[in-house]
């Protein structure tokens, strides 16, 4: 009892000692504010699996994308300093699906105003719903679906990594500009995989490419099935160029030379496009994976320069503004005139029509850009860079 | 035996070689110095110093024939250049290497070098040429380096990714830009410390201090504009925008500044927009875009102001313009990814 009466009179000491500080110091109490951005994501993410990343498969993460808000934080030493405000990362992670409310509820307690939200599109979108009346709003890092840019778009979502739609697009163009038109597409059992074979045929629509055949892979060396699982048989014929469609990685990853033709395989392996490539040599970039990789020791991918870029916004918003009102940071981020730097050589904002950030599109193999698009030669009536994705009359994105 | 043999044969001409060399460069710095001491102007080699980031060479062209007269091998990435004092030598930043070079200027070849510099790219001097600042990219921090005795006496923090530096003519301020940070940082070079911080355009790169040292011209690469920092109030007074027909906002991505003596003109490299700028300063107009190389990225006046000349990054060559016309009087193709140029005159 004496215990507790002590503490009793310790914490009511420390109140009157904290109101008394506030009265007399009221400035410093501000100055030493701590803005903190939001950083959310799943335990059981299967793109996060030990064996997944060991593999390191073109244009997939190489770690968690907590560690390029991280890079990030670095970096905000003075776009505070006027306001007083030093940045925090407010990270947390659940392991059960059933938590993920508790989690934005918690956020919401804690006034953090935006969350990067490192997620698959379904959970994504749960979050988006649960986040919307907290008055929160998520950076999307990680998936690329069209969905939730098109039907299913969300007025809180602000997508930083490009659209499969956006790389896609990028990948056609360059096959366009070398006037390899001529296709073959493979496509994997699994839903990811459909989703990505019709974003991509659309794209070859839109350029000109000619998808000739479409044949489904499987894994597995099951003789029954071989017409599925035997890189010969899939690949027979002549063609220009192989269009694997495989989210996961594991089928592509085994196809190159072992085609019936020597051709050149591209979009699961080979050649793919990308948000990011750490061989990025222009614009800054080599400086900025070299501070990734002191940070995290491993080169920076797609997701970790989706969350550097998010944390950035939010700073370069407060910096410019020089205030943290959510709402007019939120005007800030889709104002047109808003320039952002994304270490790619243009000004990146975002589109009004479904909160998609505009970008250049990274075209690499394993360890080199070879291309970055638009591609030159690619014009657009307002801005180049809508070339690539879901330009305005396309959207069907209604907020 | 015969190994030793070999050795001491490839030593004896690699020696007659250099000997020759430094005999050839004798004669021609002779010649050159004969011929332009007539002209009150120009006391150097009237050589154009380029250095290109991927080629590890330093080229040395004729300043009238523009013709090739050397590439010094330097470190790696060679990027900022700048005069000592007496000008006899250039200092070399190479990033790659993490050292900066020092070339000597009538043997036309690294004599020496400060080394262990973390990724070295832009730098000024004090005004009596002992002082180095240099942007210490990785570290986040303005270096202050010794020259004599090549210690780094005082690292300043100045924010994540700094570039441009320049010193002001009495020493007592050095501006940084921040790339990251969008800001410029004002360093008390007495204090050793951060004095201020002014905020500019998207990715600040170059700067030009006007002869009255009250207004800084800072490039912003991303913004495409150009801001003015009134160094009394130490805030953004003007911001300059561009237009060069047939060009996007987005392509116009300047860098380099160049200012005549008087103050009264300003050339500005546009980047992809592949024009330089001509600007009257005092009216902050732009008089003229004139077309030259892809990626136009520093600029160069030469010290009669008669000739500019531009790196182009993208085209592996530099633009020379003849600044009475304002026409490019020739295009010459230097290393891969020209940095900047130097003018010995």
């Amino acid at each position: 009892m004496t215990n507790v009466g002590f503490a009793c009179y310790r914490i009511a000491l420390a109140l009157i000692l904290g109101l008394a500080l506030i009265v007399v110091f009221p400035k410093q109490a501000v100055a030493e504010s701590v803005y903190q951005i939001g950083y959310l994501d799943y335990k059981k993410d299967d793109r996060y699996k030990k064996k997944v990343l060991y593999a390191r498969y073109l244009g997939k993460p190489l770690g968690r994308s907590v560690d390029g808000a991280k890079t990030a934080l670095k970096e905000l030493r003075f776009h505070g300093k006027e306001l007083g405000i030093t940045f925090e990362l407010n990270a947390k992670r659940f392991s059960k699906t059933e938590d993920l409310r508790k989690l934005v509820n918690e956020f919401g307690e804690e006034g953090v105003n935006f969350v990067i939200a490192d997620l698959k599109p379904d959970l994504l979108l749960e979050a988006a719903a649960l986040a919307e009346s907290k008055g929160i709003t998520l950076f999307n890092v990680s998936s690329g679906e069209s969905r939730l840019r098109q039907e299913q778009c969300k007025k809180n979502i602000y997508h930083v990594i490009p659209s499969d739609n956006m790389l896609s697009d990028a990948l056609s163009q360059h096959l366009a500009s070398l006037k390899w038109r001529s296709i073959l597409a493979l496509v994997g059992p699994n839903p990811e995989d459909k989703v990505l074979l019709e974003t991509f045929k659309a794209s070859a629509k839109r350029y000109g490419l000619k998808v000739d055949d479409e044949r489904e892979f499987v894994l597995g060396s099951d003789p029954r099935v071989r017409e599925k699982n035997n890189t010969k048989l899939l690949t027979k014929g002549k063609h220009d160029v192989i269009f694997v469609a495989d989210a996961d990685g594991e089928f592509a990853r085994q196809l190159p030379y072992k085609t019936v033709k020597p051709t050149p395989i591209v979009g699961g392996e080979g050649l793919a496009a990308m948000a990011w490539h750490w061989s990025w040599d222009r614009f800054g970039a080599p400086q900025l994976g070299k501070r990734f990789e002191k940070l995290s020791d491993r080169p920076m991918a797609n997701n970790d320069w989706a969350a550097w870029m998010a944390v950035k916004m939010i700073a370069k918003g407060i910096q410019t503004l020089k205030s943290t009102e959510k709402n007019s940071l939120v005007e800030f981020l889709t104002d047109s005139e808003t320039i952002f730097d994304g270490f790619k050589g243009n000004r990146l904002n975002f589109r009004s029509w479904n909160n998609q950030l505009r970008q250049p599109i990274l075209i690499a193999t394993h360890n080199w850009v070879i291309q970055r698009a638009p591609v030159e030669g690619f014009l657009h009536q307002k801005e180049n860079m809508d070339t690539l994705g879901i330009d305005e009359p396309e959207s069907k994105c209604q907020f | 035996m015969r190994i030793l043999n070999i050795d001491k044969k490839n030593a004896s001409s690699l020696k007659e070689k250099r000997t020759l060399k430094t005999t050839i460069f004798s004669f021609f710095f002779f010649v050159a110095t004969c011929l332009f001491s007539f002209q009150v102007y120009a006391v150097g080699t009237g050589y154009i110093f380029v250095s290109s980031e991927k080629d590890n060479v330093v080229t040395v062209l004729d300043g009238s024939s523009y013709e090739l007269i050397s590439k010094i091998e330097t470190s790696d990435r060679p990027r900022h250049m700048a005069f000592n004092a007496e000008r006899t030598q250039i200092y070399v930043a190479c990033g790659d290497g993490e050292s900066i070079d020092i070339i000597d200027i009538a043997s036309l070849e690294v004599v020496d070098m400060i080394e262990e510099i973390e990724d070295p790219e832009a730098f000024d001097l004090s005004p009596d040429g002992k002082t180095m600042y240099i942007s210490l990219e990785d570290d986040g921090a303005l270096g202050v380096l010794d020259i004599a005795s090549r210690e780094m006496v005082a690292e300043i923090e100045v924010g994540e990714e700094p570039e441009g530096v320049l010193a002001s003519s009495d020493g007592k301020l050095v501006f940084v830009t921040s790339e990251v940070a969008n800001a410029v940082q004002i360093v008390d070079t007495e204090a050793q410390e951060l004095a201020a911080t002014v905020i500019v355009g998207t990715r600040p790169r170059r700067f030009a201090l006007l002869p009255t040292e009250d207004k800084l011209w800072v490039s912003n690469e991303l913004s495409g504009s150009v801001s003015i920092i009134d160094l009394a109030s130490r805030t953004v007074t003007d911001t300059i925008n561009f237009s060069p027909k047939g060009f996007r906002a987005e392509d116009i991505t300047p860098v380099g500044i160049a200012l005549t003596q008087d103050g009264k003109t300003a050339y500005v490299g546009l980047g992809r927009a592949n024009h330089v700028a001509v600007l009257d300063v005092e009216s902050k107009e732009v008089r003229e875009y004139v077309l030259v190389g892809e990626r136009a990225w520093n600029t160069t006046l030469t010290s009669d102001e008669s000739r500019l000349v531009v790196t182009n990054g993208l085209s592996d060559d530099i633009s020379v313009i003849d600044t009475k016309s304002n026409k490019v009087i020739k295009s010459v193709p230097v290393g891969r990814v020209p940095y900047m140029a130097l003018i010995d005159d």
